[in-house]
């Protein structure tokens, strides 16, 4: 319960203290003094009316008294800005939702993007330097480093804390929705809590940007995906969609993104992950809408350039008929180390009756496939093929 | 903040242009010169002009030009003082070299003492 809080809180609170003080590492020691005051005294006092105004107000509090003592300290440091301390507890409608400034700093395109991950997933999503640094598989020690590089950079070059403005804000908030969709996939090869992390990324970003159709897209997009992840593999088997247990989708989560994907469209959004969530949406209907599934692959080609989509796009096309068309795109793809590239090129030749080509291109992806599940998946293609 | 703008070009970005197409990318730097957040700069003569010193126990060593065998050359400097890193990257665009195969390196100045 209180933990739920805590999460729940963290990126508010820290957001707050960043726009009130002008400095993340300051804003991040007094976020946590608060954090770990509420710890020590909610469960024995009980927990106040207004837990978020709480946390403000007694880190904004404890800010004041450590810049006060700093400047004891430093007599000589040019004179800061003191704010005065809060002397009652705001009202919540009072302290202004500053998470958006925040994760804009946070994915600002100056800092590397791993740095970018490790911040968000620990200024927005509360996640400790240790669960990170778990969830990354990096040692504690690097993911401090990491972090800590990141601060200081922010601080130092004067990466700003605010919504950009109009001129910057497409390409900023497609950095942002990058990162968001970067720690999902981190959770989709596996670590379910990380994809459960950026979905909750997501929403509150949704409820923060209602107007913008890309962020509901890319929401409804990782739902969608999420929603099928218990059906995706049998023991440490991979299941193609069309083969998946339909039972064990989550009901909830496809209607929760279908319900994003129509606000999407509604705004009239045609970006590149509305364009993915209404491909994913109609994937799992029944019976599937392959040639609107072309089409929609059509315009995100054209969009994105990325030969990977076009190599999308041709199961796409052979699904709706055409696979030997589809053959014919996917032979013109720069992807040769793509091992998707070769599985695919071999499910169309195994359909088409051409089995040696098919075996070599099974071969030839496995080689450059390390993934344990989906060499187990390939073996068993080329097994089939004898 | 002051941001000091490290301009880099790429050898040989101005081969095979004509006088009037150099002459308006240099009046483009000249310009960039009229905004007010630009306080100092200056661009350089070209590397075959360079010479470099360095210093073993205490007898200076001089040789002709840079030794570093660089994708891209040094070619100037502009210093702004700027609002933040959006608005220094905002001029750094503007400069030439970074649409020329070149690049601008946005490096913040060490605030003087007080």
């Amino acid at each position: 319960m209180l933990d739920q809080v805590f999460r729940d809180e963290w990126g508010r609170v820290l957001a707050s203290l960043v726009g009130f003080l002008g400095d993340f590492e300051l804003a991040e020691e007094a976020t946590q003094e608060a954090f770990a005051a509420a710890a020590e005294r909610w469960p024995r006092d009980g927990m106040p009316d207004r837990p978020g105004a709480w946390l403000t107000t007694t880190a904004r509090n404890r800010a004041v008294d450590q810049l006060r003592r700093r400047r004891t300290l430093a007599a000589k440091t040019p004179l800061l800005e003191i704010p005065e301390p809060v002397e009652h507890e705001p009202d919540d409608t009072t302290i202004p939702d500053e998470r958006l400034q925040l994760i804009f700093m946070c994915c600002h395109p100056a800092l590397a993007t791993e740095a970018q991950v490790a911040l968000t997933l620990r200024a927005l999503g509360g996640l400790t330097t240790e669960e990170i640094a778990h969830a990354f598989l990096v040692a504690p020690e690097t993911m401090k480093r990491r972090l800590s590089r990141a601060k200081t950079k922010i601080k130092a070059a004067g990466i700003p804390f605010r919504i950009p403005p109009d001129h910057l804000l497409p390409d900023r908030l497609a950095a942002v929705l990058a990162v968001v969709y970067l720690i999902f996939n981190e959770g989709y090869g596996g670590r379910v809590d990380l994809a459960t992390e950026a979905i909750r990324l997501g929403r509150a970003l949704s409820g923060l940007m209602p107007d913008e159709p890309e962020v509901h897209g890319l929401v409804a997009l990782m739902l969608s995906q999420h929603a099928r992840h218990r059906a995706r593999f049998s023991g440490e088997d991979l299941v193609l969609l069309q083969d998946q247990d339909r039972s064990l989708w989550d009901t909830s989560q496809i209607e929760e993104s279908r319900g994003l994907l129509d606000r999407a469209l509604a705004l009239h959004g045609r970006g590149p992950y509305v364009l993915q969530a209404a491909i994913a949406s109609l994937q799992i209907q029944e019976p599937v809408d392959w040639p609107q599934i072309v089409a929609l692959y059509d315009q995100l080609v054209r969009l994105t350039g990325s030969p990977v989509v076009d190599l999308n796009r041709a199961v796409a096309v052979a699904q709706a008929g055409s696979p030997t068309a589809a053959l014919d795109i996917i032979d013109g793809l720069p992807l040769d180390n793509y091992p998707y590239l070769h599985s695919t090129r071999a499910e169309l030749l195994r359909r088409l009756g051409r089995t040696d080509e098919a075996r070599a291109a099974y071969h030839r992806a496995l080689e450059l496939t390390p993934r344990v599940a989906e060499r187990r998946f390939l073996h068993g293609r080329i097994t089939a093929l004898e | 903040m002051e941001y000091a703008l490290l301009i880099y070009e790429k050898p040989g970005a101005y081969e095979g242009l004509s006088d009037d197409e150099r002459r308006a990318l240099v009046a483009e730097y000249w310009a960039l010169r009229d905004d007010p957040r630009v306080i100092a700069g200056a661009g350089l003569r070209p590397v075959e002009t360079a010479t470099t010193v360095r210093v073993h126990d205490g007898d200076a060593l001089v040789t002709d030009g840079p030794f570093a065998d660089t994708k891209e050359v040094f070619g100037g400097w502009y210093v702004v003082q700027a609002e933040d890193i959006d608005a220094a990257i905002e001029i750094a665009a503007r400069c030439p070299a970074a649409r020329l195969g070149g690049s601008v390196e946005v490096r913040p100045v060490v605030e003087p003492r007080l």
